[in-house]
């Protein structure tokens, strides 16, 4: 469980927090969208989460562990994986297997290990085959993928994503979110993910909406989702299948309000349909 | 392409097999014996004992002139210099020049000593992979970690150079391209046409560096101390061979200064 006890937090020479007073619990398995307008605070929680950040006020409790304590830390960033916006500055290595292996010989594992590991995890993403290719001869939805295995690598419980698909084009980043979901389902993992695309974020179990440095909505998607007008505010707008419902709805037809996919709106079309 | 200068030509022969710490160190004991060697002839003796391993390489003759091209007006200047400008027997006069028989050792040794060491330096680069190369760097340097030589950061600089060295590449050629959309000229070398590419080039990978810290650190790292390596080293019967015959090669020639004088 990650705990996010009362965080406030200002970057050096800022005047105003990044974060104010932010509390929220991360339960392990579950998924949470985190979004919010630019600078809303949404890549410095995410920072907080594994330790990058240390909190001004307040504390994060990583299965206990404190990020303020030195000790910690290692363990912490095992813990809790994260993947950044920007695939080719978070790829070290110069080939494919090193990377991967990157954070491995970081926590001081034994090479044979390494090796085990690396090569599972490259499997588990399907980069298997490409181990000695050198990272810029990727492309941009592969090189998300490796950056992805070198956190699996480490067996993390919580998967944070800094806006990682945002970079990509629409195949790619479609390709690296399916990923993740399928890597949540086979290992269990949490997933954080930080996005500004609604699309994404409605798929998740919970959604906590942040501006300017606060939690201002959370809760079941199709719940947030409600709250139009603390949305427009925090200057976020519904994804397109769900401001069509809200249209159909308007024009008379009953349609659910929890239609947040293609899929279930395209079912509760049909229902009515054969209603008549 | 202009920096073909120590490029790594990938193959399977033996030289191609050796640890790279062996490689290194041979390359270390050859620099020793070329110079100790006391004589013009004896330093072309000493250095043709690289001809072997380049054939056994594999590497193709035009590659090894295409590595050596770049040096030959340096080596006739050397050539030239010491031959002219060394006082001694003489053994014949060009016009004001005098060609003194001492002269012509000393061009020679120098010569030899530059030539051979090139040779053998990018034979080293050609057949081993730049991250083994890497590696055996800070497995040599390692004992050094005691007197406070950062033997794996350095390391750890090197493979992120390799890394990065195609990136910013392409990150100069989208510059180059957005420049030259707003009006910029690249022709002709002069810094001032270089200061639209170099500045966003230098700012870009400043940011590059930030974010490449944050991510290193998200994944757990924490300087060299407690890191274990994927890639491990091992010396095999050939890196033991390899060594006797760099170390008797030194050594001997070493014995035959002490002994003939130089």
């Amino acid at each position: 469980m990650i705990e996010v006890q009362g965080v406030t937090f200002v970057y050096p020479g800022a005047n105003l927090p990044a974060l104010a007073g932010v509390s929220l619990t991360i339960k392990p398995g579950e998924f949470v969208a985190i979004t919010g307008p630019n600078g809303s605070g949404k890549s410095t929680l995410a920072r907080l989460l594994n330790g990058l950040l240390r909190p001004r006020a307040g504390r994060v409790l990583v299965d206990g562990l404190d990020s303020r304590d030195e000790q910690s830390l290692v363990e912490i960033r095992r813990r809790v994986g994260m993947v950044f916006q920007d695939p080719d500055n978070q790829l070290v290595a110069a080939t494919v297997a090193d990377d991967v292996a990157f954070g491995l010989e970081n926590l001081g594992l034994p090479p044979a290990v390494i090796r085990e590991r690396v090569a599972a995890a490259l499997a588990a993403v399907g980069l298997s085959g490409l181990e000695t290719r050198p990272p810029h001869r990727l492309s941009g939805g592969q090189k998300q993928r490796l950056a992805l295995a070198g956190v699996l690598a480490m067996a993390p419980r919580y998967l944070v994503l800094d806006e990682a698909t945002a970079m990509l084009d629409p195949v790619a980043r479609e390709e690296v979110f399916r990923q993740v979901l399928d890597l949540r389902q086979a290992k269990g993992l949490a997933v954080i993910l930080i996005t500004h695309y609604m699309e994404e974020a409605v798929l998740a179990d919970r959604m906590l909406v942040l501006q300017a440095g606060r939690l201002v909505l959370s809760g079941p998607p199709a719940e947030v989702m409600l709250q139009e007008d603390k949305l427009a505010t925090a200057g976020l707008k519904l994804p397109d299948i769900m401001a069509l419902g809200k249209i159909l709805r308007q024009a008379g037809l009953k349609i659910p309000a929890n239609c947040i996919t293609v899929e279930e709106l395209a079912r509760a079309l049909w229902k009515l349909v054969s209603r008549k | 392409m202009v920096l073909e200068l120590g490029q790594y030509i990938p193959g399977k022969s033996g030289i191609h097999h050796l640890d790279p710490r062996a490689k290194l160190l041979g390359l270390f004991l050859y620099g020793v014996a070329l110079l100790a060697a006391p004589t013009g002839a004896s330093a072309f003796l000493v250095g043709s004992a690289a001809v072997p391993a380049i054939i056994l390489a594999g590497l193709p003759l035009s590659f090894i002139w295409r590595q050596l091209r770049p040096l030959v007006i340096f080596l006739a200047i050397i050539f030239i210099f010491q031959v002219a400008l060394t006082p001694g027997e003489v053994m014949a006069t060009i016009g004001p020049l005098q060609l003194t028989r001492q002269g012509l050792n000393y061009g020679l040794l120098a010569l030899a000593r530059v030539f051979f060491l090139v040779l053998a330096a990018s034979l080293l680069m050609a057949t081993t992979d730049p991250l083994a190369l890497a590696d055996g760097l800070e497995r040599l340097l390692r004992p050094g970690q005691r007197v406070g030589l950062p033997a794996e950061e350095l390391a750890l600089m090197l493979t992120l150079a390799l890394r990065f060295v195609p990136t910013l590449l392409e990150e100069a050629e989208r510059i180059m391209r957005a420049q030259v959309a707003r009006g910029a000229s690249f022709r002709g070398l002069q810094v001032k046409n270089l200061m639209p590419l170099v500045i966003p080039l230098f700012i870009s990978a400043f940011r590059r560096a930030e974010g490449l810290a944050e991510a290193m650190e998200a994944r757990a790292y924490r300087g060299g101390e407690g890191r274990t390596r994927m890639r491990q080293l091992s010396f095999q019967a050939a890196d033991f061979l390899f060594l006797l015959l760099a170390g008797a090669l030194a050594a001997g020639t070493a014995y035959y200064r002490l002994r003939f004088g130089g």
